[in-house]
């Protein structure tokens, strides 16, 4: 439903909701939520006309935070209800913000095919590395010998690469951003919310409370924006960037051009809804 | 006992047995192969001719679930009279090969009609039926040198055999094969003809006369569909816009119609990557304001549990079907079972509410799947709506629904009042997604919609779709969730009720065992046993109102095909009372003849309350030939 109001223009505080962050202080995912709210706000975004669809998880609380509608979802699962909401109402923006527990574990298997399908939606994923809510257990992007509660001799699993994962799975849009650097994320997410297709933006957003190991200052020491001839239009290209040993790169890795499922979707309707009787019609005429 | 369906005169006859002179009031056909050999196409075609030519129609399709492989049968029942079962046993038994007739032939009614490959079958025990050997092989590779065609030369046979008319069978052949072209549309007409001579050459009129079977004056507006088929077609008539879905026996079908059915009406399809997501995409769809639904089996179900869960916690309004299957796990996934009702009752974790129907019949599949969506948009809550695999692959034929008579309802939705609204702060204006209500109901904002912004969510929250867990939010959450069912009940369809409603003896029972019930009561009610049916189409909640007459009756009788009697828990929870449990559980239906033989026992005083157990098959169920048995012999062979 859409309702004719005169263009308005919308102040960052217009995004933010009035339910306060419940995440710890110096949580990354205050510098997210800020690049959030910069983004739309660049946009000029209605809230009205912006879902953000959440799974589980500290990050997933995100919903609560904004001003747009929102569905908070169970774990896992916030692809799939982007999904529909999205293929639903393609004439909405939507957003869907997962942890890396949420996108790489228990939603990994979705997380896959909504890529695949490079379905039209903007996918943040607050990567901390760790599991936070549960109080500091090892997630898939914990390094290998991560020691935690559920790994006290040392994680002996390696970490997932959530960029090779995305570059392979057909996403059109791969970035990395840092939650220490809000302007240049807001940037980032600007630049998926515009992008037609699936955009898949991994962020670096440490957990002060439960992660010793991957923290601000550890990252800061460890990140490099891609330089500035950087070619994002080559998977090849981007996958040596994304699996680099010496750097963890941020920035835009791939962009590409590719239909959406939306878009294809939409192609092969052949009627509306004003065509339901018409159509059932013909249908009990073909079993009779 | 085995009971053959009734005649209109047969004097002298021992009952059970086909009498030489008679006229029939049905007739069951039961064609065997192997499975992949094509005898669902033609049965098909069969019965799309009987019926327009005014014959009641009923099937039933048992196939393997190996692509190629394995023993299938398509069985038909045509008759002049409404039938609500595929008939226990057939009268007339068609076999392509030795494994058909090895694992079919037990069932045949005696003095009944084998018909048989000559080439492939060596009949034995032949006293018992009658024989007609129909080299339906030789005719199709030597005469037509099409051995592709020997269905529909069989098809011409049966046509022949049940004096059908021979021109609605060029239509249907016409109309199924035009687009392949007309040498293939010519090449099937052959192998039509050639089966129609064969029988009309080898079989005697006074042994024609013997399957002629009246049909009832042909009337228009009528279809033959599948259970699925009915479901497919009710959920476009419900309003469904969005489907999302993962393939499963044997629900896929109505999947499948869907993809092409609803991008005709601007609707969408999504092929999920499983189960879990079908039902997620679901909710997100429903949160963006359409008309969603699902459709999958008793695995698919067990999938969808948690978020059968977030469905009901945040109150979005959608549609599960679950076709039931036999199971636990894997199970038999062609098979018949009603074992998947406290799943789809009571599966999940805390308390979550949410309403179930069942369907008795065909047209069941498409009225209560209209109903499904109007009660989940009118209570926006899950509706799961359960068929079971006897009804939803068996086709019958049914009245085309009026679409006019149709109700159709649309979820209670919020507006902005004129002027400032916003879905924050405490104004009056102020959005309560969970506004609490007397009904439960609350409206509900449709993204888009300026100043209904809320957060759909499956932690506990309050009004306005926070996050609140205390002791006062928990407790009057539960309770609006749980109010909302109280109201739903007294929506509940009328039940399916049939019988003497004065009589002694109450059966109370759900989905397609309704229809055995029926049939058995008919026949009982013939040796003077007087017996009433009850069976809810709202399984959950309970239509108490609806159960309480026949709960108050002398003998109450509780038949299902699952082993712990799911639905006699159900009941008997609401109405702490003695009834007599009658389960099966084989993997088929439950046969009329063994819950008629129940029945009377419990009227003769032979059977007090407790739980009886029926036998799966006609005849001894150790003695019965498998297809393993036949491994070893038919390797020797």
């Amino acid at each position: 439903m859409t309702v004719d109001l005169p263009v308005r223009h919308y102040e960052l505080d217009d995004y933010k909701s009035d339910e306060k962050p419940t995440w710890c202080p110096g949580c990354g995912d205050f510098g997210v939520l800020n690049a959030v709210y910069r983004a739309m706000r660049t946009r000029n975004f209605a809230p009205h006309e912006v879902v953000a669809v959440s799974g589980i998880g500290c990050s997933s609380r995100i919903p609560y935070f904004i001003s747009t509608y929102g569905f908070h979802s169970v774990h896992g699962r916030a692809t799939p209800v982007a999904t529909g909401v999205h293929v639903a109402r393609p004439d909405l923006k939507t957003l869907v913000f997962s942890g890396d527990g949420d996108a790489f574990a228990i939603g990994a298997g979705h997380v896959v095919h909504a890529m695949r399908r490079n379905l039209d939606l903007t996918y943040v994923i607050m990567d901390n590395a760790i599991y936070g809510l549960t109080k500091g257990q090892t997630s898939p992007t914990s390094g290998i010998g991560f020691h935690t509660a559920t790994t006290p001799s040392g994680n002996p699993e390696q970490a997932l690469n959530p960029l090779a994962l995305a570059i392979t799975c057909g996403a059109t849009f791969v970035a990395r951003g840092f939650s220490a650097e809000p302007a240049k994320l807001a940037d980032l997410i600007l630049e998926g919310l515009d992008h037609k297709g699936f955009s898949f933006i991994d962020v670096y957003s440490p957990c002060p409370t439960f992660n010793k190991v991957n923290t601000f200052k550890t990252y800061k020491d460890e990140v490099d924006w891609l330089p500035s001839d950087y070619d994002a239009s080559n998977a090849a290209n981007a996958l040596a960037h994304a699996t680099s040993e010496d750097k963890r790169y941020l920035g835009v890795f791939l962009r590409r051009e590719a239909p959406t499922y939306a878009e294809q979707v939409h192609k092969a309707h052949t009627g509306t809804e004003a065509d339901r009787a018409k159509v059932l019609g013909g249908m009990f005429k073909r079993y009779s | 006992m085995v009971v053959a369906d009734p005649k209109v005169t047969a004097p002298g006859s021992r009952h059970g047995e086909v009498p030489e002179h008679e006229i029939r009031t049905a007739l069951v056909i039961r064609v065997a192969g192997e499975a992949g050999e094509g005898i669902k196409k033609p049965g098909e075609l069969l019965i799309q001719a009987a019926a327009r030519a005014g014959f009641e129609v009923l099937t039933d399709f048992a196939p393997p679930s190996e692509i190629k492989g394995g023993v299938s049968f398509f069985q038909i029942r045509l008759s002049s009279r409404r039938l609500h079962t595929r008939g226990d046993s057939p009268d007339v038994l068609l076999c392509f090969n030795q494994e058909a007739f090895e694992v079919n032939i037990q069932e045949l009614v005696p003095g009944g009609l084998l018909i048989y490959d000559p080439e492939k079958v060596t009949p034995r025990d032949t006293s018992s039926y009658r024989l007609l050997a129909f080299p339906l092989e030789q005719i199709a590779s030597k005469e037509l040198r099409m051995p592709i065609v020997k269905n529909v030369v069989a098809l011409g046979g049966m046509a022949a055999l049940f004096q059908l008319d021979s021109a609605v069978l060029y239509d249907l052949i016409r109309e199924l094969w035009e687009r392949k072209g007309d040498a293939v549309v010519q090449t099937n007409f052959k192998a039509l003809e050639a089966g129609i001579k064969y029988v009309q050459d080898h079989v005697s009129s006074a042994d024609l006369e013997r399957f002629h079977v009246l049909p009832h004056a042909p009337e228009k507006n009528r279809m033959v569909v599948s259970g699925n088929t009915a479901t497919a077609l009710g959920a476009v008539a419900g309003g469904c816009n969005f489907f999302a879905g993962y393939p499963i026996t044997p629900a896929t079908d109505v999947m499948e119609i869907l993809a092409g059915a609803l991008p005709k009406v601007g609707g969408t399809l999504v092929q999920a990557e499983d189960e879990i997501a079908a039902l997620g995409m679901v909710i997100g769809a429903s949160y963006g304001g359409k008309k969603a639904m699902t459709s999958t089996s008793g695995p698919g179900i067990s999938l969808m549990v948690e978020t059968l869960g977030l469905a009901t916690m945040s109150e979005t309004a959608c549609v599960i079907v679950d076709a039931q299957r036999a199971g636990p796990s894997t199970g038999m996934p062609t098979r018949h079972e009603q074992g998947d009702l406290y799943l789809c009752v009571h599966g999940g974790h805390g308390e979550v509410p949410r309403i179930v129907l069942a369907a008795t019949s065909v047209e069941d599949c498409f009225y209560l799947t209209v109903t499904a969506f109007n009660l989940a948009e009118k209570y926006q809550t899950p509706v799961i709506f359960m068929s079971d695999t006897v009804v939803c692959v068996r086709s019958e034929s049914i009245p085309m629904p009026d679409l006019a008579s149709l109700q159709i309802e649309n979820r209670l939705t919020w507006t902005p009042p004129a002027e400032g609204a916003t879905a924050f702060g405490e104004n009056e204006g102020a959005y309560k997604r969970y506004a609490m209500t007397e009904t439960g109901i609350s409206p509900v904002a449709i993204p888009g919609t300026p100043g209904g912004q809320y957060v759909g969510m499956g932690l506990e929250h309050n009004e306005r779709g926070r996050h609140r867990p205390d002791p006062r939010t928990h407790t009057q959450m539960t309770e609006k969730r749980f109010r909302k069912m109280e109201h739903a009940v007294t929506d509940a369809p009328e039940p399916v009720t049939h019988g003497d409603p004065d009589a002694d003896i109450a059966i109370v029972t759900w989905g397609s065992t309704a229809g055995v019930a029926i049939e058995a009561i008919d026949l009982l009610a013939a040796e003077g046993i007087s017996a009433c049916l009850v069976a809810p189409k709202m399984i959950s909640p309970l239509p108490r109102h609806q159960l309480v007459a026949a709960m108050g009756k002398k003998h109450v009788i509780i038949p299902e095909v699952n082993f712990r009697g799911q639905f006699a828990d159900m009941v008997q929870a609401s109405f702490p009372r003695e009834v007599t449990r009658i389960n099966v559980y084989g993997g088929r239906p439950m046969l009329v003849c063994h819950l008629v033989d129940a029945i009377r026992d419990v009227a003769q005083g032979r059977q007090g309350t407790g739980r009886v157990v029926l036998n799966p098959i006609i005849g001894d169920l150790d003695k019965l030939v498998t297809p393993d048995d036949l491994i070893a012999p038919l390797e020797r062979h």
